[in-house]
């Protein structure tokens, strides 16, 4: 046996909060606004017509916000299963829509001053100048800028805000509107259904393969305030499209609201990638329903980093609705201090041979809350469906904690189905090893985080991947007790 | 020249004292081995001088150029020049060897100075070629799922790149065939020189067959009991530790 005189020795549990004084990035910042439209403080009918009436909708949309509404209303808070903080949620004291107007500007130079200079700090117009076919600036309930490149329009390809799309384009808006999450699907989809705003709307024609990403920006500048927008992207047979949205929120001492509903449909052989790199100031409520409808041999890829916010309730899914249709989540959450990142994904078989893939990493850090809530399910009557899914938890501290709820129904036998879950520590010694070599603490726990989602992180397109490691660095800076 | 010094430490784990009262200095350029029995405090000792949070210093100092670094953090030690080789390097999933000692270089440079890429790459492949490692390895996670050799030739490849002053290497020899005791030996003579001063702590004779030293000294219960030259490793092997222990034990 070797020499081992390494001791066995108790280590102190009573760390020190190791998140103190954390910077909360670049996105903790606002200016002062004057809102020429304004719905007030709180919910009510008058609050749904007046959002109605600034956006000069058809009267059938009005009718589906009020029916959505009476839904919102009905619906309880879903605390028998998830957190009891959503009941902190004071919706009387939100704001529901504040906008300096309804038609976003074509060139940054029309945008007004204060929200162009918001944007300029988060880098968007340099990003959109570098490697962007186009972009979408949605500021508190509004897109203030959007525009795409000449090259991708002239291919017939759409994309504008929502609220422009259900003026410009109804007949092809309101044929998937609602139908791939209906009103009803959960208390927050009716929330949004009855006073969204903003949010993008694509749609790219047959065999048209759009070569650059597409991209929004949702930033949230109001105190109080909530934002809702509505995205829906419609990827006709044979085409191909990878959209990003990014979002920030200033730190406010009260809680904002962003709850958003994102539809997907990906047409006969289609492929979308949608991208979500979120850095929400830890006073946001992050509810947002995300699901995909999958058609023969379409392709859908969610990719999901979920760092910031209070808590966020989040299960991408999708619908494998044709035959050999092929769906992925492939997501990354980290919860800090005080926060709880509830996330995981949905992959409803409802085709033969369809093929599913979850890979979730989590890392929490400090008295940081990671769950994973996973639903992957495969009906009887179907034949050669395969589901993998994989779900790593990473503990920074002694303190922080992850769960995991995998449920996973498989019924009929001519399935492949595989599920593995790990759970593993950042340890003294692999913290002290590093430092040994030079770096400090944090330096050493951001590359043990870096690491981690290392695998993962190799998939995204490059400018993301750059900015989740910066991100991961700026949450790990001040972590250390 | 540069040394470290370590002046009459006591070194306790817990309540109980480890390391008591040992006094060594160490000048560039020489190499010096410890041996002794299991248990004598071998490993406390290195760990204690590169920081480790699980070993407390009850009293006395450690030095280097004449600088306390006992109230520096364990990474203020490291860019002052100290390098720990582990008998059990830890394993970092995730991370490639290229890029922890990118970010090991980067750390010790100042505020807005950025590493030279193209210029690390090359320096890295000159070391992995001297050290005949592969240069596959460098796209493999820092030891994760390595033999034993590869974790030993690992921590070899950092010290040639991290340039230290003064290495501490702790049980380098154990676990390893001979075939990689000789390939990480080699190593080791090859990084030996006027600007390195090393600490060879080891159990056994046979790796100072390869690395030969330049002083010896027997540890036993926490303290230096014997220090000669090569010679009295061979005479250890020949007599045992029981020798040492009967000679203290008389006296």
């Amino acid at each position: 046996m070797a020499d081992t005189d390494t001791p066995q020795v108790e280590i102190d549990e009573t760390e020190v909060n190791p998140v103190q004084g954390i910077d909360q990035t670049v996105g903790d910042f606002s200016y002062d606004v004057k809102y020429a439209f304004d719905a007030g403080t709180g919910l009510n009918e008058q609050t749904i017509e007046y959002i109605s009436s600034v956006k000069k909708e058809a009267p059938w949309i009005l009718e589906f916000r009020k029916k959505a509404y009476e839904i919102f209303k009905s619906k309880p808070m879903p605390t028998h299963w998830a957190t009891k903080d959503l009941e902190n949620i004071d919706f009387d004291k939100i704001r529901y829509y504040l906008s300096q107007g309804q038609k976003p500007k074509r060139t940054w130079e029309e945008v007004p001053d204060d929200i162009k200079k918001t944007f300029e700090r988060l880098g968007i117009p340099e990003q959109e100048r570098k490697f962007l076919a186009g972009v979408e600036a949605q500021f508190d309930s509004e897109a203030a800028y959007s525009n795409i490149k000449e090259l991708v329009a002239k291919q017939g390809v759409i994309f504008m805000n929502s609220t422009e799309a259900l003026r410009e384009h109804p007949e092809i808006f309101r044929k998937w509107f609602g139908k791939v999450i209906p009103t009803s699907d959960n208390k927050f989809s009716a929330l949004n259904s009855a006073v969204f705003s903003g949010g993008s709307f694509i749609y790219v024609p047959p065999g048209v393969k759009v070569a650059h990403p597409l991209q929004a920006y949702f930033r949230i500048n109001a105190e109080n305030f909530g934002q809702f927008e509505r995205t829906l992207i419609i990827v006709d047979e044979g085409a191909e499209v990878t959209y990003m949205e990014g979002c920030t929120a200033p730190k406010f001492s009260t809680s904002t609201l962003h709850s958003a509903v994102v539809e997907l449909v990906a047409l006969k052989g289609a492929k979308i990638q949608y991208i979500t790199v979120q850095n929400w100031a830890p006073n946001v409520y992050n509810l947002v329903t995300k699901r995909g409808l999958a058609m023969e041999d379409a392709e859908i890829k969610w990719i999901d980093c979920n760092i910031g916010s209070r808590l966020t309730m989040k299960y991408p899914g999708v619908v494998l609705k044709g035959r050999r249709a092929r769906g992925e989540v492939i997501s990354i959450a980290l919860a800090n201090d005080g926060q709880h990142q509830d996330t995981g994904a949905k992959m409803i078989h409802a085709a033969d041979e369809t093929t599913s893939t979850i890979i979730s990493k989590s890392i929490s850090v400090g008295q940081g809350r990671a769950t994973y809530r996973g639903v992957v399910h495969i009906p009887k009557n179907l034949k050669g469906c395969k589901n993998n899914t994989e779900c790593d938890a990473l503990l920074i501290n002694t303190n922080s904690r992850t769960d995991t709820y995998p449920a996973i129904t498989v019924r009929g036998a001519d399935h492949a189905v595989q599920h593995e879950a790990s759970v593993s520590k950042v340890s003294e010694d692999m913290i002290f090893y590093m430092q040994q070599r030079g770096l400090t603490e944090a330096q050493a726990m951001s590359l043990a985080v870096n690491g981690f989602v290392n695998d993962l992180v190799r998939q995204f397109p490059m400018e993301y991947s750059v900015e989740l490691k910066r991100l991961i660095d700026l949450e790990m800076e001040g972590s250390v007790g | 020249m540069s040394a470290i010094e370590i002046k009459d430490l006591h070194v306790n784990i817990g309540d109980k004292p480890i390391v008591k009262g040992l006094s060594l200095t160490i000048n560039q350029g020489e190499v010096h081995a410890i041996m002794g029995p299991n248990g004598t405090g071998k490993s406390t000792l290195s760990k204690a001088i590169a920081g480790h949070p699980d070993y407390t210093i009850t009293s006395g100092d450690v030095l280097i150029d004449g600088v306390s670094i006992l109230d520096k953090e364990p990474d203020e030690r490291a860019r002052a020049g100290l390098f720990l080789a582990f008998q059990y390097p830890s394993e970092i999933p995730g991370v490639t060897i290229a890029n922890f000692l990118r970010a090991a270089l980067q750390a010790r440079l100042g505020e807005g100075e950025e590493i030279d890429a193209s210029g690390y790459y090359k320096q890295l492949y000159a070391e992995m070629d001297a050290l005949k490692i592969d240069r596959k390895f460098t796209s493999r996670a820092v030891n994760d799922g390595f033999s034993g050799g590869e974790k030993k030739r690992c921590e070899i490849l950092q010290m040639a790149m991290l340039k230290p002053k003064f290495a501490l290497m702790d049980e380098t020899d154990s676990g390893l065939d001979i075939d990689a005791l000789r390939i990480v030996s080699e190593g080791v003579n090859h990084l030996r020189g006027p600007n390195l001063g090393i600490l060879l702590i080891t159990h056994y004779q046979r790796l100072l067959n390869y690395i030969v030293p330049d002083y010896v000294h027997v540890m036993y219960d926490g303290r230096i009991v014997k220090s000669g030259d090569k010679s009295l490793a061979l005479e250890l092997e020949a007599k045992g530790y029981d020798w040492v222990k009967k000679e203290l034990a008389a006296v």
